[in-house]
């Protein structure tokens, strides 16, 4: 009996040594597959061996830790490029994940979350994918849960699904996820607070709507809150969402400058991070753009004086909002653009425009220059003083500068010639332009001179008038008017002495002259 | 001459008749004409005056004309000047105010430097924040590792590491070793849990072992009393060493009521031996017979109780025979009830 029983034993032994083989051999593949998916060149080689289809009936593994650890791994490889998120989604991996998102414990959760995310990034038919096998729902719920991580993990799937267009966007928002997303803001952990923010500024920057949801949720004073937290990257997120509300409607842009963020916003334009400085003049563009009194009230508070130091403080791409900025100020009132030229604006924009390189930051820089120079004359020769004009000109006629530029760059010219009584800068730009330019540069002085001597007299000891002779012009045509109410501001001898070939003139004269 | 003397003279008769006759119908028309000579007369100068009046009025309007005029322009020149005034004073006070521009202005640059200034103060502010706890954290970690490597400190005989003779300082990582004071070991798990669960701390072993001896702690040697409401040391001393003297509730374990439970069963194991249950009167049940309700039946069929019989029937006594008759047609006494006595009475 003693014998048979131990042979008993030794039967159930060997029948669970396999089993327990094979649960380690699972485990061991699951984590390696898992740690060598961190690194992008073994991608390759794990996507030809076909390790998807491996991976994916261990997602329905008994062991819980091989769950989650093959949900991780599928997470990495669908994170690392879209053929692997595509081929996740029509091997009918996400509603396996789906379901168990409500059930399981919170590691599975995060890394069935985590897989959500990795597919919804690529595109906007694979974040389709994800919300028609019901994963917006399961997502919200994980919202509710105690755990930050898995908060963390479901609104970075929010926040990727809802980046791509208007309609998934509103998807989210019908799933119920912004009340949650504005608890989740309170927390008091960092990365939770950083993503509830990103997820928010992603669901409000498609349309009005959408921006009146967040808002109506009362995102709005939580995130003014944040304004001054140290952590960099949370301010990152954190402006770039009040800069998507606000550049929908005046409203919207009124109820954020509500909460009180200026002046606090002028002391993060001094903050060590790039992208925060890029973010804080971002919104302060959104909120001038809209009208006067908020752009007055911008500038009450010394916000173009700040964003003019901003300026002078960093180099390329990033000062992009700061000249647009400056422009849509100078644009409402002609107080708001001596605001703007008394703030020493005009000569920290001339040099944004000599040292950028790029053509869309010259295109706004020129922009900025039109909507300042364009109100009166001492606006356009505030801006003449900076010597621009020829620049703008140089820009204008160069041949390598985009159809935008010079669309820009003309139309800022005329509207600034218009207004320009300051001879001496005009002066350059008789040599140099194409003769649409010419038009209003010659009107110009035939307006000043008749009635200021001294300037008469400056006009012809500095060679203008022999230029201003030297220009063709169609009889009957408007220059040609100018140019003759100039020439009756002379008397005929001087206009004759300058007039071209007047030294032939004289010289036939000696020819035909009989001494006496 | 005598010819036209006497033609003259037979031409007086007619001349006076003619003379007569004329002055007949000149005094005749006389009222007539000298009516109509008024008439004409009158109207010619009627409108001789009309016509100098009209002419009169005609020129008293120029006069007029020219005077309204003049006075109608002066009275706009008057209101010309107030409505100037007015609205030069409104146009530099309201819409375009020269002075207050440039106060705004002024204020606006003034303002200005002020956010540049607080700015670079508060940037320079948050720069020396950082600047500062960045320090502080490296202080942290370099006295964390001097504590750790606290052997490598020099010693008489032998100079340590960062202590080179060639040297003609100390390395700033020997001073810190020479500042920190040593940290043991971190001991292992289980001789944590039992430091935790020492009660009684090596110092007063001595007075345990003399209690378990059962002997009294000895009196403390009188040295000078510290002032204040201390207590005897005999008394705090019995009062910190009272044994524990729980409660029946706390003494109960809380699987009490399992554990009497079994103790019960294990006691009826031990002491049952016979099987049957005494059951007085048990059989009584037995001689019943049931009785179905009238109501259920599993068979669905009419019980015959009521519909076919009574009680008390037994079709088997009649042998055969019909049983009796209960049921009869109805008296009929009373059918002529009323209408045998009179018609008053007939009943409809």
């Amino acid at each position: 009996l003693y014998i048979k029983i131990n042979t008993y034993c030794w039967i159930i032994h060997l029948c669970l040594l396999v089993f327990e083989q094979y649960q380690k051999a699972r485990t061991q593949f699951v984590q390696t597959v898992a740690e060598l998916a961190t690194r992008p060149q073994n991608i390759e080689t794990l996507q030809n061996a076909g390790v998807m289809s491996l991976l994916r009936p261990l997602l329905l593994d008994i062991v819980p830790t091989i769950q989650q650890t093959s949900a991780l791994a599928l997470g990495r490889l669908a994170n690392y490029n879209d053929d692997l998120a595509e081929a996740v989604v029509k091997g009918d991996i996400l509603p396996q994940l789906v379901y168990s998102l409500a059930e399981q414990n919170r590691f599975y959760k995060k890394a069935a979350a985590f897989v959500l995310r990795a597919v919804a990034k690529h595109s906007p038919t694979l974040a389709q994918a994800v919300v028609d096998c019901g994963g917006l729902d399961a997502l919200v719920i994980s919202l509710e849960e105690f755990d930050p991580g898995v908060k963390e993990a479901a609104a970075w799937a929010l926040g990727y699904i809802a980046r791509h267009n208007g309609h998934l966007s509103q998807a989210v928002v019908d799933a119920g996820a912004v009340p949650l997303l504005v608890l989740c803001i309170q927390e008091p952990e960092v990365a939770l607070k950083r993503i509830a923010a990103s997820a928010l500024s992603d669901i409000a920057k498609h349309s009005p709507e959408l921006a009146q949801t967040v808002v109506d949720a009362g995102a709005i004073a939580h995130l003014s809150q944040m304004i001054l937290n140290p952590d960099a990257k949370l301010k990152r997120q954190v402006f770039s969402a009040l800069s998507q509300i606000s550049k929908h409607s005046v409203d919207l842009a009124e109820m954020v400058v509500e909460a009180e963020i200026f002046p606090s916003i002028l002391v993060c334009l001094r903050d060590p991070d790039e992208y925060v400085r890029k973010n804080v003049t971002t919104l302060m563009r959104e909120i001038t753009k809209h009208t006067p009194e908020l752009s007055q009230l911008v500038v009450n508070t010394g916000g173009v004086a700040a964003v003019i130091d901003y300026l002078g403080e960093c180099q390329g791409g990033v000062r992009l909002p700061g000249i647009m900025m400056l422009g849509y100020v100078a644009a409402h009132s002609e107080n708001l653009a001596m605001a703007v030229i008394v703030s020493k604006g005009v000569p920290q924009l001339a040099i944004c425009l000599s040292e950028e390189s790029e053509d869309h930051i010259k295109a706004a820089t020129v922009w900025a220059f039109g909507q300042i120079g364009r109100h009166t004359p001492e606006h356009a020769r505030a801006v003449a003083a900076a010597h621009v004009l020829p620049k703008l000109l140089a820009l204008y006629m160069d041949p390598d500068s985009s159809e935008d530029l010079q669309i820009k760059a003309k139309k800022a010219l005329k509207s600034i010639l218009q207004k320009c009584t300051h001879l001496p800068a005009l002066e350059p730009l008789l040599y140099e332009a194409p003769s649409n330019i010419l038009k209003h540069v010659v009107y110009q002085f035939s307006k000043v001179l008749p009635h200021d001597s001294k300037a008469r007299r400056l006009f012809v000891t500095s060679g203008g008038l022999k230029k201003v002779q030297e220009i063709k012009a169609d009889v009957g045509s408007a220059l040609q008017e100018y140019i003759n109410s100039i020439n009756n501001c002379y008397p005929e001898e001087i206009v004759r002495y300058y007039s071209p070939g007047y030294s032939e003139t004289l010289l036939e004269r000696i020819d035909k002259y009989q001494p006496v | 001459r005598m010819a036209r003397l006497v033609k003259l003279q037979n031409e007086i008769e007619r001349i006076k008749e003619k003379y007569f006759t004329r002055n007949r119908f000149a005094e005749e028309n006389r009222q007539r004409e000298n009516e109509a000579a008024i008439k004409i007369q009158s109207w010619f100068r009627g409108w001789q005056v009309r016509a100098y009046l009209s002419h009169l009025h005609w020129k008293a309007t120029i006069i007029q004309k020219i005077w309204r005029g003049f006075r109608a322009r002066a009275r706009f020149r008057q209101t010309v000047k107030i409505q100037r005034r007015w609205r030069g004073y409104y146009v530099r006070k309201y819409v375009h105010n020269y002075y207050a521009r440039r106060r705004y202005m002024e204020g606006l640059i003034r303002k200005n430097e002020e956010i540049r200034r607080d700015l670079v103060d508060f940037s320079e502010f948050q720069r020396r924040e950082r600047e500062q706890i960045a320090m502080d954290r490296e202080e942290q970690k370099k006295t964390v590792q001097a504590q750790r490597m606290h052997f490598l400190l020099s010693t008489k005989q032998c100079p340590g590491v960062f202590n080179s003779p060639f040297k003609p300082e100390p390395d700033e990582m020997e001073l810190r070793l020479r500042r920190t004071k040593p940290q043991p070991p971190t001991a292992s798990p289980r001789e944590r849990d039992s430091r935790l669960g020492n009660r009684i701390p090596s110092t007063h072993s001595s007075a345990s072992i003399a209690r378990a001896h059962g002997a009294q702690p000895l009196p403390p040697i009188p040295i000078k009393k510290p002032q204040g409401p201390f207590r005897e040391a005999a008394e705090v001393w019995a009062q910190r060493h009272r044994s524990l003297e729980p409660s029946l509730r706390v003494q109960t374990s809380i699987t009490d009521l399992e554990e009497a439970q079994d103790q019960l069963r294990l006691e009826e194991w031990r002491n049952r031996t016979v099987d049957t249950l005494f059951q007085p009167f048990s059989k009584a049940h037995q001689n019943r017979r049931y009785e179905r309700m009238i109501h259920t039946s599993s068979s669905f069929q009419p019980v015959p109780y009521g519909n076919k019989h009574f009680r008390e029937e037994r079709p088997d006594n009649l042998l055969g025979k019909k049983p009796f008759n209960r049921v009869f047609t109805t008296c009929q006494v009373f059918d002529k009830f009323g209408r045998l006595f009179s018609n008053a009475g007939k009943i409809v």
